[in-house]
């Protein structure tokens, strides 16, 4: 049995004489995160939506674990969580009937739904409004039950269009746990974004289109050592403040590194030299100087940079 | 969120699930729709107007009864029920499906509520159809409503022996003309993706357009309104064989079965020749409706409208983009 996969082969999208999508190529494949980044009317959602069918290429062809999602829409959507646009739910439904609705359309058998939707909500911490009606939810908790309702089948492919829309910082920061958790369980997550700290944080690659064309798509580490000035960059994190200028020249000093900058007392920002080797071997160095490294991270700042780069180049 | 709360051993994506048939989603998706439309608002204000009409219908026979223009009318029990269910039920029937069908697809774009379920392995026919069942099974709650208000009438003027067999096909026929009714209704509301469009659109084309349309083409034009859908809606009354002549106000008993309509009154041309009231098409239209459509004939109308309607709206959905 394959991993899963979503395929976008030479889509395009017009709208009259205007071009929303221009024969994007794109294959996700295995359990990963994708982000899809993108300015506003770059094309992001239109590609989502094809890929889900709820609006038709021009030309151009999308798969979902191998299946034409045109020809097959229902065999192509039944292993896919999907959420595009933050859609609304009948108000006078209540979270469990709403999602009993998604369960009985999916098939979820009797004897799992319970748990299942016990387990979603939970998640997305609704299981206190669980019987309550939409009519009264604010735009953030009908999200939560949004993504609930794209994930309680438990599915291999998810496709989320910006799902921390409407969300606080709490509710954000949740929504990155829940990708994680799905990364975890072997899931392709598909997801766009505006937000890069929640794409740095989450996704392992990303994809950026402007004016419906793809200018690339490869590993975040990748995107950001040929993109930003040459020298890949990461963020530390550490349990303590540094505590000298002599422990920050031992980092300096580590094979690769080209520069070290203390952001914060507990925050470093590396660059260094190399790919992926260079990079693993600079992680187990920093963890060697037991100087409290808790998180490792891209800095958000290195995609921003090459966000806005490659997006100016198109105007 | 802790990471406790979240599985860390990789497990096959959605195993137990299985999507079922499309039948079954239809369904499944009714009864969600269903559970829906009669928790709503619209259901309650629909109620509210129905039992209205009933009420004004009773207080007007209650206080007018022994008068001359409600004699003919409470004479028998098939005048009784031909003349309040027969000319009222039809306009209960509009009502109800400009309500739950007026912007019933129209509304899943506006509303937004139409992304959460295209997000699901479901066919788009598979929505129109489940949401038009849905429709249909609310409104027939309300036609039974008016129903049970015209019979308590008729039991309390006539008592419960006098019901007259003909109230059964006169309501397989409202039923009949209300699937007719509700798939023209889903199809103009599929022609839209704002709901007040199609909500009044379907609201002006049935309660003044078709009865407009009727008149101009059997009045004016002189030509028998058969593709007009409201002129079907006559059978309802016409089953019960009662019609009054215009010229001398007697009730006449007559059933067409027939696939032909009849101009003038019920009992053709000769009724129609001893009226020196009914001359050219302008005296027609003043006078009222000129021909009578047959109950088969009737039957034909609305069973067309259904299936070209159904056809065109689903076609119409199947096309349209969640854009």
């Amino acid at each position: 049995m394959t991993g899963p996969s979503i395929e976008c082969v030479q889509l395009t999208k017009n709208f009259g004489t205007f071009t929303a999508l221009s024969r994007l190529d794109l294959k996700l494949e295995g359990a990963k995160c994708v982000g899809f980044l993108g300015p506003n009317g770059a094309g992001k959602t239109t590609a989502l939506k094809m890929l889900t069918d709820m609006i038709f290429p021009s030309s151009g062809e999308c798969f979902i674990n191998g299946i034409n999602v045109r020809e097959e829409r229902k065999k192509a959507l039944a292993e896919a969580g999907v959420l595009i646009e933050s859609p609304e739910i009948y108000p006078s439904l209540t979270p469990r009937q709403a999602l009993e609705m998604v369960c009985d359309l999916r098939g979820v058998p009797p004897e799992h739904r319970r748990d299942r939707i016990e387990e979603v909500l939970s998640e997305v911490k609704m299981q206190d409004w669980v019987d309550k009606r939409f009519g009264k939810f604010s735009k953030g908790m009908k999200q939560r039950i949004n993504i609930a309702a794209a994930l309680v089948h438990d599915p291999g492919v998810v496709i989320l269009d910006e799902p921390a829309t409407g969300l606080d910082p709490r509710g954000m920061a949740e929504v990155r746990d829940i990708v994680r958790g799905l990364k975890r369980r072997n899931r392709l997550i598909f997801m766009s974004s505006h937000i890069l700290q929640e794409v740095t944080d989450v996704c392992d690659e990303v994809a950026l289109i402007d004016k419906g064309k793809l200018l690339f798509y490869d590993t975040l580490s990748n995107v950001t050592s040929k993109f930003a000035d040459g020298a890949p960059t990461i963020d530390v994190g550490l349990s303590r403040p540094l505590g000298d200028e002599k422990v920050l020249k031992q980092v300096e000093g580590l094979t690769g590194v080209t520069s070290c900058v203390l952001l914060e007392p507990k925050r470093l920002r590396l660059k260094f030299k190399g790919g992926p080797t260079a990079q693993e071997q600079l992680l187990a160095s920093l963890v060697e100087l037991k100087i409290g490294v808790i998180t490792l991270s891209e800095p958000e700042s290195a995609l921003e940079e090459i966000y806005l780069k490659q997006i100016s180049k198109g105007d | 969120m802790s990471e406790t709360e979240v599985e860390t051993k990789p497990e096959p994506a959605g195993s137990h699930s299985h999507v079922p048939g499309s039948f079954q989603q239809i369904l499944k998706l009714t009864r969600a729709q269903f559970q829906e439309y009669l928790s709503s608002r619209r259901f309650v204000i629909l109620l509210g107007i129905v039992a209205m009409i009933g009420l004004i219908i009773t207080v007007v026979i209650g206080a007018f009864h022994d008068r001359a223009f409600l004699q003919a009318l409470v004479s028998s029990p098939l005048a009784f029920y031909g003349s309040f269910w027969g000319g009222a039920a039809s306009f209960v029937i509009v009502l109800s499906a400009v309500f739950f069908g007026g912007d019933a697809i129209a509304g899943e774009f506006q509303n937004k509520t139409g992304y959460f379920l295209m997000g699901l392995p479901i066919r788009r026919t598979t929505i129109y159809v489940g949401k038009y069942i849905a429709a249909l099974l609310a409104s027939i709650c309300v036609l039974i409503v008016f129903f049970l208000i015209i019979l308590a009438n008729g039991v309390y003027y006539f008592g419960g022996d006098a019901l007259p067999w003909q109230f059964g096909p006169s309501l397989l026929l409202s039923i009949i003309y209300l699937v007719a009714v509700l798939s023209t209704t889903f199809l103009f509301s599929s022609l839209f993706k704002t709901s007040a469009y199609g909500f009044v659109l379907t609201a002006v084309l049935f309660i003044i357009g078709f009865s407009l349309l009727q008149d101009v083409v059997q009045s004016i034009l002189d030509y028998q309104p058969w593709m007009v859908i409201s002129y079907a809606s006559s059978a309802i009354g016409g089953v019960f064989g009662t019609a009054t002549d215009p010229c001398t106000g007697a009730v006449i008993n007559t059933i067409n079965w027939g696939l032909n309509g009849i101009y003038g009154i019920p009992g053709g041309p000769a009724a129609r020749a001893g009226c020196p009231a009914t001359g050219g098409p302008r005296e027609a239209l003043l006078s009222g409706p000129t021909w009578t459509p047959g109950i088969a004939e009737a039957v034909v109308i609305m069973v067309g409208y259904f299936v070209i309607t159904s056809i065109v709206g689903l076609l119409s959905f199947e096309r349209e983009e969640f854009a």
